[in-house]
């Protein structure tokens, strides 16, 4: 059973809920396998996406997750809509939810908003990403891919290398990993590491080398190429050197490990080229499964009492 | 016209009393204090029984928003707050639109509050001009028309040599250059305090560190110097220990921190209500105490406000946009009283904290009930249980974390200037 009409992180879940919409996803997953991909449990239902940053992948996954699930899907463009002539949030979501939406999936560079729209709204908001807070259905489907692969969750060594400081997908999994009982390890340099996140359950380490040891998934991060520019970091080229997730550093990581990665990638940079298109990587089928943990999360939500 | 306020008890740490005494008000003066019952016959009389009889409070920071920010708080509004709150006197920060640099503005407030202020205004000008750091305002003439201090509140300013001047160039007068300790690089874009529940909640930290190195900056070059250091809205204990260190050697620095610094901890910001933003952030309960502990030991001589009000639409939205800021005026005394309640310190220091210190600070006859001083007076219930409701503030801005809290010690009397504003 899920509590809550609004996904609006993994820290609200239970282990509980996450493991419903798991194997709610997976149903849908084998749906996806099929030549008519098409179910139709959302016929009638309306979503709205509402992106204040810009975005294609996730976007597009929930668009088509709508889709499959027999929704309507219509995206509120912000760049051409009123919120650029001043509208605060509030109005537009509550514009969105007079237009008669059922869900509205919103991401914002604000870390906050999903929880300020489900307090104004009564239909259901997805967390799509805000700010350096949380990507809930990004950590959902790395679970799905992790658990497709390995079959639990119990003492799985995930390491996860980059800008934890900005990453609203770290966070996300760091909740995941931890709630479903694997160990997490922090990779990177100190100025991108957030305050006191030990307190999280999580080990940290500023070295690659040290921290990949005996892993059983590898999650290099995108850094994001501004970071240089704010002083985070000396240079992209030394970031690679230091933190750049190859071939050669992932013999150190247990022979059966998998390499993640949420996408998009900026290869030579957090992932050597030839190792994202390499066996170990799982990075298209964690696209693939996004749709699935997408339509197992629309489909949850609408049946929680509002 | 007389008024006697009879069978309180009367505590004025500016003249050690405490007990129970009658208070004659005449002509907008406090007329005489007498032994309980020995009070001369008035044409007014309120029965304080069961209260306190305390010098009308005084705040030394408070944002009146008038000139420039009406739709948020006026003069009129705002002193209204105040003695809803027990205050009589309030002197306003200058980051008014227009900046409060010049003569023009200072009249200004000083003629709007004469005219429409529910109690005494005085002015605290800026520092520099646009409170941009870059040159010092005209002080002699911006004290002759009336500021008391001097201050870029809101802003830190950032160029230590005019910092430098300032503090020896207001030496001159004797005046108070109040400090808001903050380096801009280090805070930039932050929203609320740096450490564990920035991380869980995703919003950027403010570090600890971006106050405390303004205020080693700025002890240093108060000892350079020699001029009056006031450092406004202390809220780390780090910089209560750089306050308590200097001190010790005798530095001529004071300080002040605000009921939010010792009420409230970070980690109320889990609910992202914009509420809880200001500037500086509420920290963790590691610096609620040694905040606690600063009061205690005299460290901080000041309790103030900050009384920041804001309309909802600055409030209501992402809480990296919502605006910084605590409507104060009308929750202060109880968070404060609280103090009292649960020992920490006691009545006498407290009043000290909020009527005798800010007034010797500001040189002004205010905040004491001897004879021959305006009659600013608060009457305060100690024992009334309420609860907070932020909607009925006489302030413009209802923005207080504060709101449906319980609290202790109920304003009864308010009397500005020998007006009386019942409460009952």
């Amino acid at each position: 059973m899920i509590r809550s009409k609004d996904l609006l992180g993994i820290k609200e879940l239970t282990p509980e809920e996450i493991y419903h919409i798991l194997d709610t996803a997976s149903g849908f997953r084998d749906v996806l396998r099929r030549d008519i991909k098409k179910v139709p449990p959302l016929r009638g239902k309306t979503v709205v996406s509402l992106f204040f940053e810009p975005s294609t992948r996730t976007k597009t996954s929930f668009a088509l997750a709508s889709k499959r699930m027999s929704a309507d899907f219509v995206n509120f463009s912000v760049s051409t809509s009123s919120v650029v002539k001043g509208e605060t949030i509030k109005d537009t979501a509550l514009t969105i939810q007079a237009l008669g939406a059922d869900f509205v999936v919103v991401r914002h560079g604000s870390s906050g908003v999903p929880h300020l729209l489900s307090k104004i709204l009564d239909i259901s908001v997805i967390n799509a990403g805000d700010g350096a807070n949380e990507h809930p259905t990004q950590a959902l489907l790395d679970l799905f891919t992790i658990q497709a692969h390995k079959k639990k969750f119990k003492d799985l060594t995930v390491a996860i290398i980059g800008d934890i400081t900005h990453s609203r997908v770290a966070k996300s999994n760091i909740y995941a990993l931890t709630k479903m009982g694997a160990k997490v390890r922090l990779i990177c340099p100190p100025t991108l590491m957030p305050a006191e996140v030990e307190k999280l359950g999580v080990t940290v380490f500023h070295s690659i080398e040290e921290g990949i040891k005996k892993a059983d998934v590898v999650m290099p991060l995108r850094l994001q190429l501004e970071r240089q520019r704010k002083g985070f970091l000396p240079s992209v080229e030394e970031y690679f050197r230091l933190y750049g997730v190859t071939t050669d550093r992932m013999k150190l990581a247990k022979e059966s490990a998998i390499v993640m990665h949420p996408g998009p990638m900026n290869r030579g940079v957090e992932i050597e080229s030839a190792l994202a298109d390499g066996p170990k990587s799982v990075i298209l089928e964690q696209v693939t499964n996004g749709l699935a943990v997408r339509m197992a999360v629309l489909y949850l939500l609408a049946g929680v009492k509002k | 016209m007389t008024i006697l306020i009879k069978n309180g008890r009367l505590v004025d740490p500016s003249q050690n009393i405490d007990g129970t005494r009658d208070i004659l008000i005449k002509n907008k003066k406090i007329e005489g204090i007498y032994p309980t019952g020995k009070g001369p016959d008035a044409d007014k009389v309120i029965d304080a029984s069961n209260c306190l009889v305390i010098p009308g409070l005084v705040d030394i920071h408070t944002h009146l928003r008038e000139p420039g920010f009406e739709y948020k708080e006026t003069i009129k509004t705002g002193t209204m707050a105040g003695v809803r709150g027990g205050f009589t006197t309030l002197c306003c920060m200058p980051n008014t639109k227009p900046v409060n640099d010049t003569i023009s503005v200072t009249e200004f407030i000083i003629e709007k509050a004469a005219k429409e202020g529910a109690c005494t205004v005085y002015p605290i000008g800026a520092i520099t001009t646009g409170q941009n750091s870059e040159e010092l305002t005209q002080l002699e003439a911006l004290i002759r028309a009336g500021c008391r201090a001097f201050s870029d509140d809101g802003r830190p300013v950032t160029n230590s040599q005019i910092m430098r001047r300032a503090l020896e160039y207001s030496k001159i007068f004797d005046v108070p250059v109040i400090s808001h300790c903050e380096d801009l690089q280090l805070s930039e874009d932050g929203v609320m305090n740096e450490g564990f529940v920035s991380t869980i909640v995703g919003l950027k930290g403010i570090p600890k560190a971006a106050e405390e190195t303004m205020v080693a900056r700025d002890l240093s070059l108060c000892e350079l110097t020699g001029g009056r250091l006031h450092i406004a809205h202390v809220s780390t204990a780090g910089s209560v220990k750089l306050i308590r260190e200097a001190k010790s050697r005798g530095i001529t620095v004071t300080a002040e921190t605000c009921p939010h610094y010792f009420n409230l901890t970070d980690d109320a910001i889990i609910s992202y209500d914009t509420n809880y933003k200001v500037n500086p952030p509420i920290r963790t309960p590691e610096d609620v105490e040694a905040i606690k502990a600063g009061l205690k030991d005299g460290t901080i001589d000041v309790i103030a406000t900050d009384h920041a009000p804001h309309h909802l639409n600055d409030k209501e939205k992402e809480f990296d946009s919502a605006a910084f800021g605590m409507s104060g005026l009308e929750t202060a005394f109880a968070l404060s009283f609280h103090l009292v309640k649960h020992d920490l310190i006691n009545l006498n220091d407290l009043l000290s904290k909020l009527c005798v210190n800010p007034s010797r600070l500001m040189r002004i006859n205010k905040g004491t009930l001897s004879v021959g001083a305006d009659a600013d007076i608060a009457v305060v219930n100690p024992d009334t249980v309420y609860k907070v409701d932020s909607s009925q503030f006489l302030s413009k801005g209802k923005n207080s974390p504060f709101n449906k809290w319980t609290l202790t010690g109920s304003i009864e009397q308010t009397i500005a200037m020998g007006k009386v504003y019942d409460w009952t």
